[in-house]
């Protein structure tokens, strides 16, 4: 489908542009403005033409059947409620169909995605034309359609190998986010029954979110605090625990490193939902841990582990260094040992002391090899969804309110749209949850040595 | 003299030895802490008294008829069905999402084109969204598509868990990147076309990648939750696992199945923990690179 004319040279110039194709071309390229496809038949790029034919008669196709209905709809999102009428005939009450906002911004959101790929194959087609037209021009060879296929598997190979994957990211991944991005604009929400019919209502949501005195305003200030500080706690406890963890195992003098590994290996083998179930399981107010705690009378009441606030969050914290630490064990392990013996010789004939030497030499060095992994594992713990609602819930959620203590943005989003049924606000947090990734991401990739030199390494 | 250097010696001696005993001592503790509700939920898993509140921590009775009704009691969590429904849906996302993977993490290790950087900082952007704040609109373009409802919801499945692998390149690309440029250039100053250098030279070269890729995506499935809840809905027909065991944790089951949950913890865990362990093995050699020097 896509054949345009870009060589491997350094700076990716494209000698046919579709600027080059209006001022420059003949009137051949030019009606490939209109038809495309029309200078590759021209010049006997037969099945090239027709396929760019094909594809401009499907869009014009599928633009009068549903488009332009689609797009003549997505200003309003329907009005037209469900009715009963009376069928005289049948002698039966029917029901009108009435629009749905839903799928009415589903279908705009999909006609307007639709055309702007197909605006990227109109581009496509218009400077193949042109390069056709100028190639011609020059007496040059111009590539037949098998030679088009072969060039697939040589040096457009990435044209052959993308096709699939980016269709699925597209159709899969982006168009639902933009669908679900256009939701934080309107007011489709279970609030004045607007399920069905909903309209746009501009910046009103974001307004009500960011605003203290709302009660929703309230709820997403103390969610988005506790996320941030939820985030650090783990991110940095896991890192510190699991590197001590790690160089304590691989102390020279410790027997039995391998066992010691498996140990701490096989909570990860096991399923995190498993795992964070049983956990779960064990710690409620009748769980095995409470039981025998009071069997043995080490306490007199049942220890709140999820219905206070305090106690939740510390549970979820504690608990989730049981199932990061291994991880960084894991991912320490090797580069421990990567560490130049010399630098440690180095230290101790100084005289530096084991607290000295983790200070001086092993945290410094990990942190700069693992800075990448540090921005990864805390945008992770901004989303992560599977430990805080497998665990808590969220909970203790107080009477009036929809988000829990124990509420990351990520699950409080699940509860309005699933729960709740408050799509657009949940929408809004979701962007929400994106501006915050998106500063730290800036902040730091920006200034990692890997993302800056990739090429470094070739 | 030579008492005193002898005796400050083994003073030294015996201090590094206590300092050994205490090092294994608080390793001891901690692998306990990490392993206890592993071995718990084997326990529970044979125990013979029902329900999920219990007095000791060693069951009373022991028994496999937790295992036995889990696979035999279909009438009202149908675990057979569900673990078929996972090993099926897990099958073809693993095939998706390899050839996938394996193709972007190839192009944009080895070819330089136009819309390489903006691919992988478009990929980058993805990552920051809340992985499923698309899934309320995946289910729509699912449902318009008429892939969520009766037996395509299983199609459905695949389609949330391998269409978008195409952004999850970043290991397997910095594998790519570890195998020398050269035997791609001497390759194709043979002859060689792109596809077959890809097929022929660094396709086998990756063999610990590609064993990792496979299995990580295989288990995707086995152990995502939320994703199959959102697209089965109440269809109980063609839950995976995850969701059963949730289910199981339910109050309304949770007298009854509470043994059963531990059961099937334990029967799906197996064979994921061994894959997972297999897994490691590929990803320390992938780490390591392609070619050791």
């Amino acid at each position: 489908m896509k054949k345009g004319g870009t060589k491997r040279v350094k700076e990716f110039v494209e000698p046919y542009t579709v600027v080059g194709a209006l001022t420059k071309g003949n009137a051949i390229t030019k009606i490939s403005l209109l038809i495309m496809g029309f200078g590759n038949i021209a010049h006997k790029q037969i099945v090239k033409g027709i396929m760019f034919l094909a594809i401009e008669a499907l869009y014009i196709w599928f633009m009068a059947v549903s488009g332009i209905y689609n797009l003549s709809m997505l200003p309003s999102l329907g009005w037209r409620e469900q009715e009963k009428v009376w069928n005289e005939q049948k002698s039966i009450y029917e029901y009108t169909a009435g629009d749905q906002s839903v799928l009415i911004l589903l279908y705009g959101v999909a006609t307007i995605f639709l055309t702007f790929m197909f605006i990227i194959v109109w581009r496509d087609a218009v400077k193949s034309s042109y390069k056709a037209e100028v190639l011609a021009r020059q007496g040059k060879h111009l590539n037949t359609f098998k030679e088009d296929i072969k060039s697939l598997f040589n040096q457009n190979l990435h044209k052959l190998l993308l096709a699939a994957p980016i269709m699925g990211v597209l159709i899969f991944t982006i168009l639902p986010l933009l669908y679900n991005i256009s939701m934080a604009f309107t007011n489709y929400s279970k609030v004045d029954e607007h399920l069905v019919l909903f309209d746009w209502v501009g910046l009103d949501n974001f307004k009500k979110i960011l605003d203290f005195g709302d009660s929703i305003g309230k709820q997403f200030y103390s969610v988005l605090g506790w996320t941030l500080i939820w985030a650090v706690l783990a991110t940095a406890l896991n890192y510190i625990f699991g590197m001590i963890l790690a160089i304590i195992i691989n102390r020279k003098e410790t027997h039995g490193k391998a066992f010691w590994r498996f140990c701490f290996v096989l909570s990860i083998a096991v399923p995190q939902f498993v795992s964070l179930l049983i956990m779960r399981s064990m710690l409620q107010q009748t769980g095995i841990v409470n039981t025998l705690l009071l069997k043995y009378g080490l306490i007199d009441t049942a220890l709140p582990f999820f219905t206070n606030a305090t106690w939740a969050r510390a549970t979820v914290i504690i608990i989730n260094l049981w199932v990061g630490i291994p991880y960084t064990l894991l991912q320490v392990t090797g580069i421990l040992q990567n560490i130049p013996a010399e630098l440690y010789e180095a230290a101790k004939i100084d005289g530096a002391n084991a607290v000295q030497t983790f200070f001086k030499i092993t945290l410094p060095y990990m942190l700069f090899v693992m800075t990448p992994y540090l921005i990864t594992q805390f945008t992770g713990n901004i989303n992560n969804f599977n430990v805080i609602y497998l665990l808590s819930g969220g909970n203790p959620t107080p009477v009036d309110a929809t988000a829990g203590k124990t509420d990351l943005l990520v699950t409080w989003l699940y509860k309005l749209t699933v729960d709740k049924n408050y799509y657009n606000l949940g929408a809004v947090i979701g962007i929400m949850t994106f501006v915050v990734l998106a500063i730290v991401a800036l902040i730091t990739y920006r200034n990692t040595t890997s993302y800056k030199d990739e090429e470094g390494f070739m | 003299m030579s008492n005193v250097n002898n005796a400050a010696v083994s003073g030294a001696k015996v201090r590094k030895k206590v300092v050994n005993v205490i090092v294994h001592i608080f390793l001891a503790i901690l692998a306990f802490i990490w392993v206890l509700p592993i071995f718990w939920v084997v326990l529970t898993s044979f125990r013979g008294e029902k329900g999920s509140y219990v007095t000791t921590f060693f069951p009373k009775t022991y028994t496999l008829d937790n295992y036995v009704k889990l696979f035999t009691d279909t009438s009202i969590l149908n675990f057979p069905q569900m673990f078929l429904n996972t090993f099926v849906i897990a099958i073809f996302t693993c095939i998706i999402s390899t050839v996938f993977v394996l193709s972007v993490s190839y192009t944009m290790s080895r070819m330089r084109f136009k819309m390489r950087k903006p691919y992988m900082n478009i990929a980058m952007i993805l990552g920051l969204f809340p992985s499923f704040m698309s899934m309320i609109a995946v289910y729509y373009i699912l449902k318009a598509l008429g892939l969520a409802e009766g037996s395509m919801i299983r199609v459905a499945l695949i389609i949330v868990f391998s269409a978008g692998s195409g952004v999850g390149f970043y290991v397997a690309k910095g594998f790519f990147d570890t195998i020398p440029k050269s035997l791609d250039e001497a390759a194709i100053i043979d002859g060689a076309t792109r596809w077959q250098v890809f097929t022929k030279i660094t396709v086998p070269l990756s063999k610990p990648i590609i064993v990792y890729t496979i299995l990580t995506s295989f288990m995707g499935p086995w152990v995502d939750f939320i994703f199959a809840k959102v697209i089965c809905r109440a269809d109980a027909q063609y839950y995976t696992v995850s969701i059963g065991l949730w289910r199981m944790l339910e109050k309304e089951y949770i007298d009854s199945w509470y043994t059963c949950f531990a059961a099937g913890a334990v029967v799906v865990s197996i064979p994921i923990a061994i894959l997972f362990l297999i897994t490691q093995k590929f990803y320390v050699e992938g780490m390591s690179g392609a070619v050791k020097g």
